[in-house]
């Protein structure tokens, strides 16, 4: 009931504001459809938290602890950013950047958009998981385009034709499963759903499957942005309106990462072997290496910022597929703690392009005196993602780099060649930002206080004192994914 | 129609796709590429329909029809008529070295044969031979899709793939439940519009719809 709640608010709120329009109250719906979906996430999980995993619309749907944690995340990000979105998007229309029909669009795809991200993570069939990731790029890709100035248009060009490339790969994979849960299961749609593949994964044809993960692995790999199928996420993410920048570094990759893993764990389950592992931490520690050496390159303020998001879902992929419950607990974690901090970080640069009226850092200067929440919130959320103590980062950071040391040793110093080297170019970066004097060109705003605040300290609550209930959810969805 | 003869037409059908994604690989002209694709869709209607006879299996008259009125119908139609709103019903793409693109397409069906060959062993279905064929038609699309530089053209190619993945799942397991065949048809469905507004936004902007103009979001050109 709850889950259908979570499931139908966004999607009708998708589609009143595509009445609503260009309204004075849009933002104001977007945001109460965002709250009330975030509302009825957290029921779902007090729900999950009591009763355990459930199933619900037959067998259409299934939710237990490591999908629900990230449908409340999702929820949570999304009801943020409709807060952030809401003054920001006032000033881009008055600045000329985004049309009345532009505004109409844009909020009813951002419902839209958050419908198909919970739909990926709530739904039990993995074929309907690949329809909804393909809904959530195709609802996104002309917000992408927002602008509609030539970067943007060719930003989002890139972004429809590789991703829709990955995820056809992606799909032969789950033809490829379903071939080999056919034999197993019997014909019909129960062969693709989730619950009855992992109760028989060890039944599963296992050259099958590891064929099947080649091709889920680079369909899914390339919405996860790892490299080398990243090419589309930089110019994507740096290109579009900076709320779908937050959704799409904190949230889209998440859910992909989401359904490459659950992928994993049945392929796991059939070979027996370590081989895909082996292929997500070769993948994740190339994505932590390339995205940190291009970080020092970068000029373009959200540009860098989603070099940043490849590092990270870099270093979860690698986690996972280290695998043990140390490296599995700290990913999930980590896969929390940088969807906030990432998305507050674009909260952030959202403000300060829009005080310097550019992207580029050489020009942003001074924004600890111009905005000191601006600045301060910049300057704290890049020290929270660089992975200083005593923010949520480095809790899962740490943990990851002990697993790392124990059950892959050769690792870890590629690891850490790759922190290094981010945590020296971000810092480096952002202090020429945030310190110095006022430059005259820039221009006074009023910054949304509340999702930036809220975000941080979620990040360093966990970072000092990860609660009860997160801890005790984790370790369930380790349990699931051994 | 006995198993065998309904073997053999699967295979000629099969053929067919593949020599309809060869022509696409080798086909200058964007008009005629849209012909060759709505042949492409056609081929594998009529082969979803006979499988779907011979195999007792209803569900795949539906995906038939649905292929049918999609990408015989539908999706060409959206192409002719942008084309022809956007006055480029002449147009001939410039394509560098045809022959060597054939070449490789040749190399894609080996390794295609190749990788599925685990497949087909395990198959039981009159199906079998072509999951190769599908996949190098995937493959083709995605080869057509790097090296032209014409966004028609990079859409007929993502198409094209679409068609292989159809294939594949009807050589593979008879169809894909029902629910994911719809779900997939959706969103292709909607990838149309949002590639029809596209073009629109690439010609206004760029005055052509040649891709290769979009080449500022480089690394390097950044320090401009």
């Amino acid at each position: 009931m709850m889950l259908l709640v979570l499931l139908l608010t966004p999607l009708v709120a998708a589609v009143v504001l595509a009445f609503v329009g260009d309204r004075k109250l849009a933002p104001e719906v977007n945001i109460a459809g965002s709250a009330a979906t975030f509302i009825a996430g957290t029921g779902l999980a007090l729900q999950v938290y009591e009763n355990g995993a459930m199933m619900a619309g037959g067998k259409f749907f299934f939710v237990d602890a490591f999908n629900v944690y990230l449908a409340v995340l999702t929820s949570f990000v999304s009801m943020t950013t409709a807060i952030f979105s809401k003054r920001y998007m006032r000033r881009e229309r008055q600045h000329g950047r985004v049309g009345h029909l532009g505004m109409r669009f844009y909020h009813a795809m951002f419902q839209l958009f958050i419908f198909a991200m919970l739909l990926c993570l709530l739904t039990n069939n993995i074929g309907v998981l690949w329809i909804a990731m393909e809904l959530a790029t195709l609802s996104t890709v002309l917000l992408v385009s927002l602008y509609r100035t030539p970067t943007a248009i060719e930003a989002a060009w890139k972004y429809f034709i590789l991703c829709g490339v990955g995820i056809a790969q992606a799909l032969f994979g789950t033809v490829l499963l379903y071939f080999a849960a056919e034999k197993v299961l019997g014909e019909g749609g129960d062969a693709l759903l989730w619950t009855n593949l992992s109760q028989v994964s060890d039944k599963l044809e296992p050259t099958v499957l590891s064929l099947a993960f080649v091709f889920l692995m680079v369909g899914y790999g390339t919405k996860v942005g790892l490299v080398p199928l990243h090419n589309w996420l930089p110019d994507a993410h740096s290109e579009g309106p900076t709320p779908i920048s937050a959704v799409l570094s904190g949230l889209l990759l998440n859910i992909a990462l989401y359904a490459l893993v659950r992928c994993k764990v049945l392929v796991d389950g059939s070979t027996q072997t370590h081989r895909a592992g082996d292929i997500m931490m070769g993948f994740g520690i190339l994505s932590i290496l390339v995205a940190a050496f291009s970080l020092l390159r970068q000029k373009d303020i959200k540009r860098m910022f989603s070099y940043s998001s490849i590092e990270h879902m870099g270093i979860a992929t690698f986690a996972f597929g280290l695998g043990g419950p140390i490296a599995t607990f700290g990913a999930l974690l980590h896969m929390l703690v940088h969807s906030l901090t990432k998305s507050s970080i674009f909260f952030t640069v959202g403000h300060a392009s829009q005080m310097h009226r550019t992207q580029e850092m050489d020009r942003i200067k001074g924004l600890i005196k111009g905005n000191p929440l601006v600045g301060w919130g910049l300057m704290f959320g890049v020290m929270a993602i660089m992975g200083m103590p005593p923010f949520g980062v480095f809790t899962s950071e740490f943990l990851i780099l002990t697993a790392t040391m124990k059950d892959a040793p050769l690792m870890t110093p590629f690891l850490l060649l790759g922190l290094g080297v981010a945590f020296a170019a971000l810092l480096r970066k952002v202090q020429n930002m945030v310190s110095g004097e006022i430059p005259p060109y820039q221009k006074p705003l009023k910054a949304a206080h509340v999702p930036v605040l809220l975000h941080m300290a979620i990040v360093l609550f966990i970072g000092i004192h990860l609660p009860d209930f997160l801890n005790r959810w984790f370790k369930t969805a380790v349990e699931l994914l051994k | 129609m006995n198993i065998q003869t309904a073997s053999q037409i699967n295979g000629f059908l099969a053929a067919f796709v593949l020599l309809t994604a060869f022509g696409m690989l080798a086909q200058k002209r964007i008009y005629s590429l849209i012909h060759l694709f709505t042949w492409q869709g056609l081929f594998l209607s009529i082969n979803t329909a006979i499988v779907g006879y011979v195999a007792n299996k209803h569900h795949l008259y539906i995906s038939s029809i649905l292929t049918l009125s999609l990408k015989v119908f539908l999706l060409p139609y959206i192409l002719h008529a942008l084309i022809v709103r956007l006055n480029i019903r002449k147009e001939v793409e410039t394509v560098v070295n045809i022959p060597a693109t054939m070449l490789i397409g040749i190399a894609l069906v080996i390794f295609s044969y190749h990788l599925t060959a685990p497949v087909t062993e395990l198959s039981t279905l009159i199906t079998r031979s072509t999951i190769a064929v599908a996949l190098a038609t995937v493959m083709i699309g995605l080869l057509m899709m790097i090296t032209r530089r014409h966004a028609v053209t990079q859409i007929i190619g993502f198409l094209a793939m679409e068609n292989g993945l159809f294939f594949a799942a009807t050589s593979a397991t008879y169809g894909m439940p029902l629910v994911v065949e719809l779900g997939v048809a959706l969103d292709v469905l909607i990838a149309a519009f949002i590639f029809g507004i596209f073009f629109f936004h690439i010609h206004t902007t760029f005055d052509s719809l040649d891709v290769e103009q979009m080449a500022r979001l480089k690394e390097e050109d950044y320090t401009e």
